[in-house]
Parts: structure tokens; sequence; C-alpha cells
């Protein structure tokens, strides 16, 4: 679907990226149900420190509910999940030590219309983690210097472009200084000339060996920046695969059917 | 493709054309009205109509308006003026302003200490300005208008100085309650007991020890009674209090009200629809006559602050409802931005949720307190003289006996200048938070 917005994208060799043994999170048989409906099934996943997984999956078949139950923005019902060794119950300090360690993207950024851009990425280093202000501007600076946007930072979100408003989603959430990085669908309410930019700083985030998982449909990024595509449908995990293997050689129907579908085969 | 039919479009501009004036009928006044007023048969028709029925109105209200009867000491003296001036037509006697105009402002409050309440007022709008005026003033004033709230009953009951400081020692006390209990045991109880030892202190020690300190330091104001109360004074006083303590109430009830907590969730729907059910004069005779029956004897539970109570807490239902439209209106993207980033949920709620909720819901913040302003009048109906009430005791008097007009229209008239006052601080401040956003 959207190869082509990433053709001009620096080359990136994902064997370089180094993938630690130790743990960052573990999923164990988690279930999770909204009602009656069952839309998590027996999940089983573990990432390593450093390591770059794209979930795919056709709509409704729970990537949004599977990221968003790691920092619990959903509560799971069954089984377990452990983050950075914490593992997620309903005990809120653990709950928020979790959630100041782990950045989360949204597809509609969710950046605080009434915050400028600079008091957006301010706000949890000062609050959550203490920070002197001084010293949380001069992150911010730091940050917003990377996604390339120092000079936005006394605007409104109101006033940025859709791109420029989901880099500094991300600035925002590299201010706690994250361990892990959470994106859903990160680029898919923008245009194909933002697209671009923000994948940008995806992947240069990838470089530094940030861990990632990201719900997406750019299949570009996917090969090569992920070092694991995971599939997912009707709440299941159906195939995980390196990228190249994943793309070229899916094994099971459903993953091939989505394939044809979104590359357009 | 041949290309003719771009050969036939080829033009180029040779003399650049000047900037000129648009029609003079689009521009001035004679543009602006014809735009406004007369674009159009149903308009114009519109517009005399309304032209003739404005000076019918000043035709025939105006000649009673403009009476020269600022002198007169009675209703007699006026129709004695009239007849010797020999107007054939009856005309307003603002005599009646001019000799109560004192006790329409304040009551029977003793005329040599209307320093107090005339303090507490100018004082009113010291406290209000950092809070209406963020930005333009300096914020360390935000002192003063955490002590006014205090500094308020001293000045208008007076009394002993000791008593407004040993009520904020209350929070002293349940400060340090809960710095001792936090030590030892959860937030949550530590939070329970400092208030309720704050409660205590204020029920039961601090009459003790307000006079103890004054028998030793004995720094008072002459005591005034709640019944020399009365006026612009007591409306502004009801209204004020009633104000400022239903925001933060209907905050509180209208978190509740979305809390996942059933019980608390019960109880602020409970308290509210209770109270909107009622009528606020159904309120204020419970606040009059009922309490008493409950209260044990002896307790001299002051009348006026009865109905603070009671009109606060028929604000804050109003209020609690206002806020709950506002918190609806947000996104759920801006509680999962909050929560992604670790604020816990009071964090989320005092920076992110209600800047934002408050910001939607000012027209309806600011309609209901204006409602609360106008229904103090109300307080007339259980024997308070608020201006209303004083306009009855005024006709009382055998001077004035049979006016009417005159007090009504000097009391709408003050009410209006606070109410109209209110409605154009919110514009103001929907403008500027406008700034910026979207
Ligand atoms: N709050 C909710 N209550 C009930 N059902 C829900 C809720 N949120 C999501 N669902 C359902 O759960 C299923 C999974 O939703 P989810 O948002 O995780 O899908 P997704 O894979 O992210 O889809 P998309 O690609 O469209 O974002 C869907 O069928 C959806 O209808
Ligand atoms: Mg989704």
């Amino acid at each position: 679907m959207t190869d082509t917005a990433f053709d001009t994208a620096p080359a990136v060799d994902p064997t370089a990226m180094k993938v630690s043994d130790e743990v960052a999170i573990e999923i164990s048989n988690m279930n999770k149900w909204y009602g009656t409906f069952h839309v998590l099934r027996d999940i089983n996943l573990t990432v390593n420190r450093g390591e770059r997984i794209v979930v795919a999956g056709p709509s409704g078949s729970g990537k949004s509910t599977m990221i968003r139950c790691i920092n619990r923005l959903e509560e799971h019902q069954a089984g377990k999940i452990v983050v950075d060794g914490t593992e997620l119950t309903s005990d809120l300090k653990n709950i928020d030590k979790v959630r100041s360690e782990v950045g989360m993207c949204f597809q509609h950024f969710n950046l605080f219309p009434h915050l400028t851009i600079l008091e957006n990425c301010t706000l949890a280093p000062i609050w959550v983690r203490k920070t002197p202000k001084k010293e949380a501007i001069e992150t911010a600076m730091y940050f917003l210097e990377k996604v390339k946007i120092p000079d936005q930072a006394n605007k409104y979100p109101g006033q940025l472009s859709g791109g420029q408003q989901q880099r500094v989603a991300i600035a925002r959430s590299l201010c706690m200084k994250p361990r892990i990085m959470l994106f859903d669908e990160p680029t898919s309410a923008l245009d194909p000339e933002m697209i671009k930019e923000v994948l940008d700083t995806m992947i240069e985030l990838a470089q530094e060996g940030m861990t990632m998982i990201c719900v997406t449909h750019e299949m570009g990024f996917a090969r090569q920046v992920a070092n694991r595509v995971i599939f997912m449908d009707q709440g299941q995990i159906v195939e995980q695969n390196e990228p190249e293997e994943f793309f070229n050689n899916p094994r099971s129907e459903r993953t091939k059917l989505f394939l044809s579908q979104i590359l357009g085969h | 493709m041949s290309n003719t039919h771009a050969d036939t479009v080829l033009y180029v501009r040779d003399t650049m054309l000047p900037q000129s004036e648009p029609p003079a009928s689009t521009i001035g006044p004679a543009g602006w009205a014809k735009q406004n007023l007369f674009s159009g048969w149903l308009n114009t028709l519109l517009t005399v109509v309304s032209a003739a029925f404005v000076v019918f109105l000043l035709y025939r209200l105006l000649p009673w308006f403009i009476s020269p009867t600022w002198g007169s000491d009675s209703l007699s003296s006026c129709r004695a003026l009239f007849e010797e001036i020999g107007r054939d037509h009856e005309g307003a006697c603002w005599g009646v302003i001019r000799d109560r105009w004192q006790q329409l402002l304040f009551g029977f409050y003793p005329a040599e200490l209307y320093w107090r309440p005339i303090l507490s007022l100018i004082l009113l709008m010291v406290a209000l300005a950092p809070v209406l005026f963020v930005g333009k003033v300096p914020a360390k004033m935000l002192i003063f208008s955490v002590i006014y709230p205090f500094m308020l009953p001293w000045l208008l009951w007076g009394g002993t100085v000791w008593m407004p400081i040993a009520v904020i020692a209350g929070f002293g006390v349940g400060y340090l309650v809960f710095k001792l209990v936090a030590k030892v045991g959860p937030g949550g109880l530590a939070a329970i007991v400092a208030t309720l030892a704050t409660v205590l202190w204020w029920l039961f020690l601090t009459a003790p020890v307000a006079y103890g300190l004054a028998s030793v330091l004995p720094l008072a104001l002459e005591p005034v009674a709640s019944r020399q109360f009365g006026g612009f004074m007591l409306s502004v006083t009801i209204g004020v209090v009633a104000i400022a303590c239903s925001l933060p109430i209907g905050i509180v009830l209208a978190l509740g009200r979305r809390s996942d907590l059933p019980l608390v969730k019960w109880l602020c729907v409970g308290f509210i629809e209770f109270i909107r059910g009622v009528p606020l004069i159904t309120l204020l005779f419970v606040a009059s006559v009922l309490l008493n029956i409950f209260l044990p004897p002896g307790t001299n539970f002051d009348i006026i602050l009865r109905v603070m109570i009671m009109t606060t807490l028929f604000a804050s239902a109003y209020m609690a409802e206002v806020i709950r439209g506002g918190l609806a209106a947000l996104p759920k993207g801006q509680y999962e931005g909050a929560d992604s980033l670790g604020l816990d949920y009071w964090q989320a709620q005092r920076l992110i949720i209600m800047p934002q909720a408050l910001k939607i819901s000012i027209p309806g913040i600011v309609s209901t307190f204006i409602g609360v302003f106008k229904d103090t009048t109300l307080v007339s109906i259980i024997g308070l003289l608020d201006p209303l009430g004083l306009a009855n005791a005024i006709r009382a008097d055998t001077d004035w006996n049979g006016i009417y007009w005159e007090l009504f229209l000097f009391i709408g008239a003050v009410f209006f200048i606070f109410c109209f006052s209110m409605s154009r601080y919110s514009m103001y401040l929907e403008r500027k938070l406008q700034t910026g956003h979207r």
C-alpha cells in the first residue's frame, strides 16, 4: 500500500541493530474480553530489549487492544504481562511506574491542545519525574531538535501540521526517557508526504536501540526496521517471522490473503 | 493533442491596475446601514417597525423618567411638587432613592461602620484580580485571594480577630495530622483522618482557642448581628460565597459522578438529582425553619450562614452538571494521553482534563453564576432583607407607601451591572483562552 512513501528513506540494515537477551516485555497466556466478546485470545509474546516489532493484521483484529494492554490503557482479565520486571496488576503504583517507562504514540497524536508544544513535552517530566523545570526544558528542546521542530516550541498543537504534531507526540514520549516505545498506527491519520517525516523519526529511534512495538500498515517500514513481524487476526497471533520471510514466504492462508490485499498484488 | 486552444487563451497584461476604493454604498455608516438594516424589503420593514416601537416606548417613558423629584422626602411631597409645577401626568418620585439608597445597599448595618462592607468589596476586587486576570496581575497576589475568604466574615460580622486565625489554624492542624499519619499508614487513610481532625478542630476547639487568645490579646472589631445585614451587601455576600464555593464543589461532584467507584458515584448522583429536583425556596425554608428543629436547642447557627450553605449546595448541583457536560465533550484521547505519560488521576484531572473541560463550560458556568446571584433575591421570602425585602420594608413606611417602580428600577439597574459584568467577563475569558487553539 505505502511502500512508495518509503522509497527515499535511508537504508537500514536490521542486523546492525543489537538485540540483547534481556527481556523487556513478557506476555503470557493473556486473554481479554469486552463484555462477552473475546478480543484477545491466549496471547504469548516475549520482547527482548532492543527489539523492533511490527504488528500487522486486519481491522478489528485486536492489535490496538494488545499494545494498549502493555501500558494498561486496557485491562486484561487473564494471563500475565510483565514489563521491565514489573507485573501489571490492579496496583496503581505499578501501573504508573510502567506507564512512565513505556512511551506511547497514538493515531490521533493526543497532544494537549491547551498547552504549548514545549509545555506538552515538559509536563510529565516535571510532574511525574519531578525534574527541575529548567532541566525539563533543556531535555524537551533536545528531543524537539531531534524530531526537527525546535522552532515550533512555543506554538500550540492546533497550529502545527499533522506530521509535526505526531513528531511532537514522539518527542513528548521521549522526554520521559522511556525504555520501551509503543506506536499505534502513528502514520495512518497523515497525508503521504507527512508519513515520511514521521517514519524517519521512528527509524532514527530504532537505530539508537529503542525497544519498539509498532502497529502499522507501513510495510516498507516493517521490512527495513523490524526484526520481527507479528500478524494478528481475530484476537490471536497467527504468524510471526522475520520481515523478509514474512513478506516473501508467508505460511498461513490468512497472512497470504492479508498481504495480497494490503500490497495490492 | 493540438495546442490551438492554448494559443487563443494566451494573454499578457501590460498595465497593472492601481488599487481602487470599494463602492461608496458598501462602506461607512451608510454602507453598514444598507447591509444590516435595509437589505431587502423584509429587513427594511422590520427595521422601521422596531424603530417606531422604540420611539413610542421612549415617548411614553421618558417624561415619567425625567422628573425633578430628587429632593422630595415623601410620596406626598412628590405629588405636591407635580401639582405646583403644573405637570398633568405623574412622574417618577426619585426622592425615595436619595432617601433610602444607603438602606438599599447596606440594610440596617450601622452607618458608622459602612466602611467595613465597602472595604470588603474593595478587597474582594483585589482578591479576585489574580484569579480573573491570570498573567496580568502578579501571581503572588494569590496569597491574598486565599486569605480573603477568612477575612470577609470577620470584616462583616466583626468580633475577635482570633476567630478567623483559629479557623485557618484548622488547616494547619489537618496538614500536621496528615503528615503524621502518612508516615505510618497509607495516604488515603491519612487524608480521611486529617479531614476528621480538621472538622473536629473547627467544631470543638476553634471557639475556645479564639476566645482564649482574645482574652490575652483583645483585638476585635465591633460585632454586627446578622439581622442588621441587608440590601445589596447581603445579596453580594451570599452570591459571592455561593459562587466561590459552588465551583470547586461542583467540580468534585462532577468527577464523583463519573467515578468508577460505585459508592462515590451513587452518592454524587443522589445529591445532584435531589438538589436539582427541589426548588431553591424549599431549601431556604428548610434552612430557616426545619434546621432549628433538628439542631440541639440553644445552638446559635446563624441564619445567613444557613442560607449561604443552602444556596451553595443548590448552585453546586447545577455547576456539577454544567462541568460534567464539559468533561463529556473532551475526547477520550486526552485521558489516554495523560495516562500514557504516567500522570496519576489527580494530576491528569488538574493539568489536562479540568483546564479543557472548564474552558468548554465557561458559558454554562457563568450562566449558573448569574442565576445564583439573581436567586439570592429569594431570601426575602424567609424574611431576610435583601433589596427586594427592603423594598417592601420601605413601602411599609408611611412616607413612601405606594412606591414601586422607582425602587424596582434602581434594584434592577444594580443587578444588571453585576450580571452584565459577569457575562462580559466570560466573553473576555473565552476570547483569551481561544488564542492559539485550533
Ligand atoms: N471499548 C470497547 N468495547 C467493546 N469492544 C471494543 C472496544 N474497543 C474495541 N472493541 C472491539 O475489539 C476489537 C479489536 O479492536 P482493536 O481496536 O484492538 O482493533 P485493531 O486491530 O486495532 O483495528 P484497527 O486496525 O481498525 O485499529 C474490535 O472488534 C472492536 O470492535
Ligand atoms: Mg487500532
